[in-house]
């Protein structure tokens, strides 16, 4: 089969506007992506994405969904890639399923909730351990819970626990909460709110389903039972498979500002990459200057 | 058409993207908030053997999480 004009990987903002320009320019295109609305579609309230005073995540990733979908744009959704191999002048992308061929391609995969790498997280994930609080917080209401991390995601869930929550313990590894000091003011002056700075997870306990977690303050190690934990330590950029590509030591793509990484025909978009800002609209605005250094490319090779 | 049943939460997005593509398709669903039903809460626990929203109820069959595909499939869509 001739190879695609163009293959973008991940369907986020950036992700999708790429899909949208490749299409209304003809191109012959596939998108590769295990979800479509990627992180925006789990984000919480958009008060910045111009033209929308005031939309939900999920609604503006329906938007765009909505919008990539008015094409008759070729999908594998579900896939995950899991390589990515320049051979002479085609890029091999290669999934679980199977091998795609494309003489261009734009990684725009985004990033991923970073994991603790503790004893019992893999066995408790969605056991009473989630990194979606907005999500799964509710059903812990009237239980104690522990929220793992110190920065404003962090803080964010331990005021909407707070609100419902018997008792809340911050875990933070650092000297002091990060975060935005009002936040953190709420925080600190809340009775059913414990931080614990300087204190490390080592362990997640249960029987099924969560018991406690243990934390350790250099030698002193500590069990505390809780019903519930939030992992909100940060995101990882997901590009392990990129494993060709320069990356920052972050893990993210380096990209110029005409979003060419170090491997000619080979692009990068929104927060995989080592753009400045993670943003829903700089990473929609990078998808569509992505695909417009792409069509170049092609014309020029 | 199958009987349908969410558990979801109000502030969850996948729960809400779940929904609109229920919508979409034009399936008729039962929508069960387990924030504001302790039960309720507990039976999708029961359930599903986890604690995570969204949870699929279809006719007995139950999916965690939104897997799309899944759905589809359990619906002949």
């Amino acid at each position: 089969m001739d190879p695609y004009e163009l293959i973008v990987i991940g369907a986020g903002p950036a992700g999708i506007t790429a899909a949208v320009y490749a299409a209304r320019k003809k191109m012959g295109l596939l998108v590769i992506s295990t979800d479509v609305g990627g992180q925006a579609a789990w984000s919480g309230d958009v008060e910045n994405y111009t033209g929308y005073q005031f939309i939900t995540g999920p609604d503006l990733a329906a938007k765009f969904e909505e919008h990539m979908k008015k094409y008759d744009i070729r999908m594998k959704e579900g896939e995950a890639v899991v390589g990515l191999k320049k051979d002479g002048g085609i890029v091999n992308v290669r999934t679980a399923k199977g091998e795609y061929a494309a003489r261009t391609v734009i990684v725009a995969s985004g990033k991923r909730s970073r994991e603790l790498g503790v004893p019992g997280e893999k066995e408790f994930k969605n056991k009473g351990l989630t990194y979606c609080a907005t999500c799964d917080g509710p059903i812990f209401s009237g239980k104690d819970v522990a929220v793992i991390g110190g920065g404003n995601s962090a803080l964010d869930a331990a005021i909407q626990m707070a609100n419902i929550a018997n008792k809340v313990y911050i875990i933070n590894n650092t000297p002091e909460l990060g975060g935005e000091e009002i936040v953190r003011g709420k925080l600190e002056n809340n009775p059913k709110v414990e931080i614990l700075n300087n204190n490390r997870v080592t362990q997640i306990l249960g029987d099924g389903t969560v018991s406690g977690i243990k934390v350790s303050a250099g030698e002193r190690e500590r069990t505390i039972p809780v019903k519930g934990i939030f992992v909100e330590i940060g995101l990882l950029p997901n590009s392990d498979f990129a494993k060709e590509l320069e990356r920052n030591e972050l893990g993210e793509i380096k990209v110029n500002c005409r979003n060419e990484t170090n491997v000619p025909g080979i692009f990068a978009a929104g927060d995989v990459t080592d753009v400045p800002e993670k943003q829903i609209i700089i990473a929609a605005g990078e998808g569509a200057k992505a695909c417009l250094s792409a069509f170049k490319y092609l014309s020029q090779h | 058409m199958k009987s349908v049943k969410i558990y979801s939460t109000p502030t969850c997005p996948y729960c809400i993207r779940a929904k609109q593509f229920l919508k979409e398709n034009n399936v008729v669903f039962e929508d069960i908030n387990v924030a504001a039903d302790q039960a309720k809460s507990d039976e999708m626990v029961k359930i599903s053997g986890q604690m995570g929203v969204p949870v699929f109820d279809i006719e007995g069959k139950i999916i965690v999480g939104f897997d799309k595909e899944a759905v589809k499939q359990e619906l002949g869509i």
